[in-house]
């Protein structure tokens, strides 16, 4: 029995969109990077200590004076290191990616949570999305948005839009079926029961979709320094491929800082929305 | 109240039935040939909620649909606005089939039309009180300051003046409902449903939210149509009764009726632990004054009608049975021996009277001091009936079944 040429068809696909969808493709890939850029810049621009004292600032309003000091800590632990621009590559990147994710997978969800029938073609293809191993997403970026930090972000948005779009539906779908006959009872329409009971109600599930979203949102910049995504996780995959691992772990570490760092944030806004 | 069969109803509801499944049609067709619930299900898979309603809502009324649990109550109350889509027949409030009507003008009905409040109280948790209660006001457009307005305004109502920015998990299951009410008023609904409102609550709680309710509907004369399993509360907030059984109407009536002419066995077993002197009013343990003497009777003749029904005192009323007052058979006895003849010199006029609607309770009191009967006298000032001692005993003590019947003398004047 002849092998099924599937490599050969995704190939003629993928060649077909990089013939026909490149110009948009480096279109997009020119304006992201560009705005990458002078982000990566303005934020540079600062003295790091500056930047450190608005991010412990926000910490401090937003989370407590133990998160303030944390902040302060991991963050001139990380200038020390002299990893101060590979991390602010990373989280530009990361919000960037998160951004997107985030602005494609909240609607999303919410038709998958409103639509059973957009929720039963929508969450195969989430988990399609989730299990596919993150490398893969790498190999066709290249030839859409080429080598560099805009196809890491193509792929880490692929790769971590899944829980934003899958907990905004559950968040939805869990709003209390009286609350939502309440809403239905007193005329509301489609519109209106989102706006001002199922969102509201769902928006700690939702945040903690942000949360995860940013997570995976790291690991994959990570990954992605194999296609020159640079940042901390350019860092790692130079060690690796200079087998410094001290290197490689002062890296590493600083992922794991800027990863706490954002956990927390996102965390917290979550839980202050449902405290009311 | 006066609900008699001239008004035309507020809402008619007529040939309901609602049967849960994929393919009701079958069903439906064996309901109407008469099959119970359980053949259905057994042959069709499908699963009976209503079957066979038909009733109306008087505006102004409270109406209470009574049952156990499965009994259909709430699909009911459900099918009324649409949250459940009944299967078959029709829903006409003021000359509007709701069944008819398109999702946007259904909506438009439900916000104009309906308040609803629900057994957990199904208030929104991230929503202030006020919030809350302008809810139904925000979803029809109105105005932020009006809403505002309105919400102050009925939360003080329902007695929660200053709980206005409080978050409802913050306070006490009746101050929730209270919530929930002032939810349902606060857009001025023509008919508040009330799905099981008070049966979350602590009893002592109940009763109180039972008083308020029957007093904001005095006040404000809301058409209500109130849920409930329990008969206790059925009786003491319902002008009418609607008992259902299995999704089909086994009774309507008022509280007395229910319990003095049950419908069948369910009924009756239904109501027999009821306490009747909470329920029996006057009218149903009056009896027809067995004679009465008219003004232009002499003292005499007075007299003569006491003594053949072996009573010693008489009720005197005008032609048109207005009440005059009592004669004693003493004073008429000394008056003649003092050579008197005028009724007006025996006649007494200031005598207790009571209303047919007066609860039996109210009276049990009153007769315990007085020696003489009781004239039940109707708003016209029409002697109705007479409650003497025994027949207040024996009303209490039967069950009120055959107070019932002895009270039929008068049913024009208790009709309600």
């Amino acid at each position: 029995m002849p092998k099924f040429p599937l490599a050969h068809y995704i190939d003629v696909l993928l060649d077909f969109l990089t013939s026909h969808c490149a110009w948009i493709t480096r279109g997009i890939s020119n304006v992201v990077s560009a705005g990458m850029d002078s982000a990566i810049d303005g934020l540079l621009a600062l003295p790091s200590w500056v930047l450190i004292a608005i991010v412990a600032g926000a910490a401090y309003k937003l989370v407590g004076r133990r998160m303030a000091f944390g902040t302060v800590l991991g963050l001139l632990f990380l200038d020390n290191l002299h990893l101060w621009v590979p991390t602010i590559e990373t989280l530009v990147l990361v919000l960037i990616a998160t951004a997107v994710a985030v602005a494609i997978g909240i609607p999303l969800g919410i038709v998958a949570a409103v639509y059973d029938g957009a929720n039963r073609v929508i969450m195969p293809l989430l988990d399609f999305m989730q299990t596919m191993p993150a490398f893969v997403y790498l190999i066709p970026a290249i030839p859409f948005f080429g080598l560099g930090p805009v196809a890491a972000i193509f792929s880490t948005v692929i790769f971590a839009m899944p829980p934003a779009i899958r907990l905004t539906s559950l968040g939805i779908r869990q709003v209390p079926a009286d609350l939502v006959e309440a809403a239905d009872a007193y005329g509301c329409d489609r519109q209106q029961k989102l706006l001002k009971l199922q969102i509201p109600l769902a928006l700690p599930t939702i945040m903690a979709g942000v949360n995860q979203t940013i997570m995976l949102a790291l690991s994959m910049v990570v990954i992605s320094a194999m296609i020159g995504a640079g940042g901390l996780g350019g860092e790692v995959w130079k060690a690796i491929q200079r087998l410094q691992p001290g290197k490689g772990f002062e890296a590493g570490i600083g992922i794991v800082i800027l990863a706490m760092i954002l956990d927390r944030f996102t965390n917290k806004v979550g839980h202050n929305k449902t405290e009311n | 109240m006066d609900t008699g069969l001239a008004i035309k109803p507020k809402m008619q509801v007529r040939n309901l039935y609602k049967v849960f499944g994929a393919s009701p049609k079958e069903a439906l067709e064996l309901l109407q040939q008469g099959a119970g619930k359980d053949e259905i299900l057994e042959k069709t898979g499908q699963s009976v909620g209503l079957a066979d309603i038909n009733f109306d809502i008087y505006d102004g009324e409270i109406l209470v649909i009574m049952g156990l649990s499965g009994s259909g109550k709430s699909t009911l109350v459900r099918c009324l606005n649409r949250l459940i889509e009944p299967t078959n027949g029709s829903i006409t409030i003021d000359d509007c089939d709701i069944t008819r009507l398109n999702i946007t003008d259904l909506r438009a009905l439900r916000r104009k039309k309906f308040g609803m409040v629900f057994q957990h109280f199904a208030l929104f948790p991230h929503r202030t009180v006020q919030e809350n209660v302008a809810f139904g006001l925000e979803v029809q457009g109105v105005t932020a300051d009006e809403r505002t307005q309105k919400a102050r305004e009925v939360l003080k109502q329902v007695g929660l003046e200053g709980w206005e920015n409080s978050y409802p998990d913050q306070l006490s299951g009746g101050m929730q409902q209270r919530v929930g009410l002032a939810r349902g008023l606060a857009v001025n609904p023509d008919m508040l449903l009330m799905d099981e409102a008070f049966s979350a609550l602590d009893p002592l709680i109940r009763r109180d939210m039972q008083h308020e309710l029957v007093a904001l509907q005095d006040r404000f004369k809301k058409t209500i149509v109130f849920i409930t399993h329990d008969l206790d509360e059925a009786l003491e907030i319902g002008d009418r009764i609607i008992l259902m059984k299995d999704g089909r109407i086994v009774q309507i009536g008022t509280p007395e009726e229910i319990l003095t002419q049950p419908a069948d066995d369910y009924v009756s077993r239904f109501v027999e632990n009821v306490d009747m002197t909470k329920v029996l009013t006057a009218s149903s343990v009056m009896v027809r004054a067995q004679t009465v003497a008219y003004p232009r009777d002499g003292l005499r003749t007075m007299l003569r009608k006491m003594r053949d029904v072996g009573i010693s005192s008489i009720f005197v009323v005008n032609r048109d049975q207005s009440l005059r007052g009592l004669v004693l058979a003493q004073a008429c006895n000394d008056a003649l021996k003092s050579g008197q003849q005028s009724v007006d010199d025996v006649l007494i006029t200031a005598i207790p009277t009571t209303s047919p609607d007066e609860p039996v309770t109210n009276l049990i009191g009153l007769m315990a001091e007085a020696n003489l009967p009781m004239p039940v006298v109707g708003n016209d000032g029409k002697l109705l009936g007479v409650i003497v001692r025994g027949s207040l005993l024996a009303g209490i003590a039967e069950g009120g079944c055959d107070a019932g019947s002895i009270a039929n003398i008068s049913r024009e004047g208790m009709e309600r």
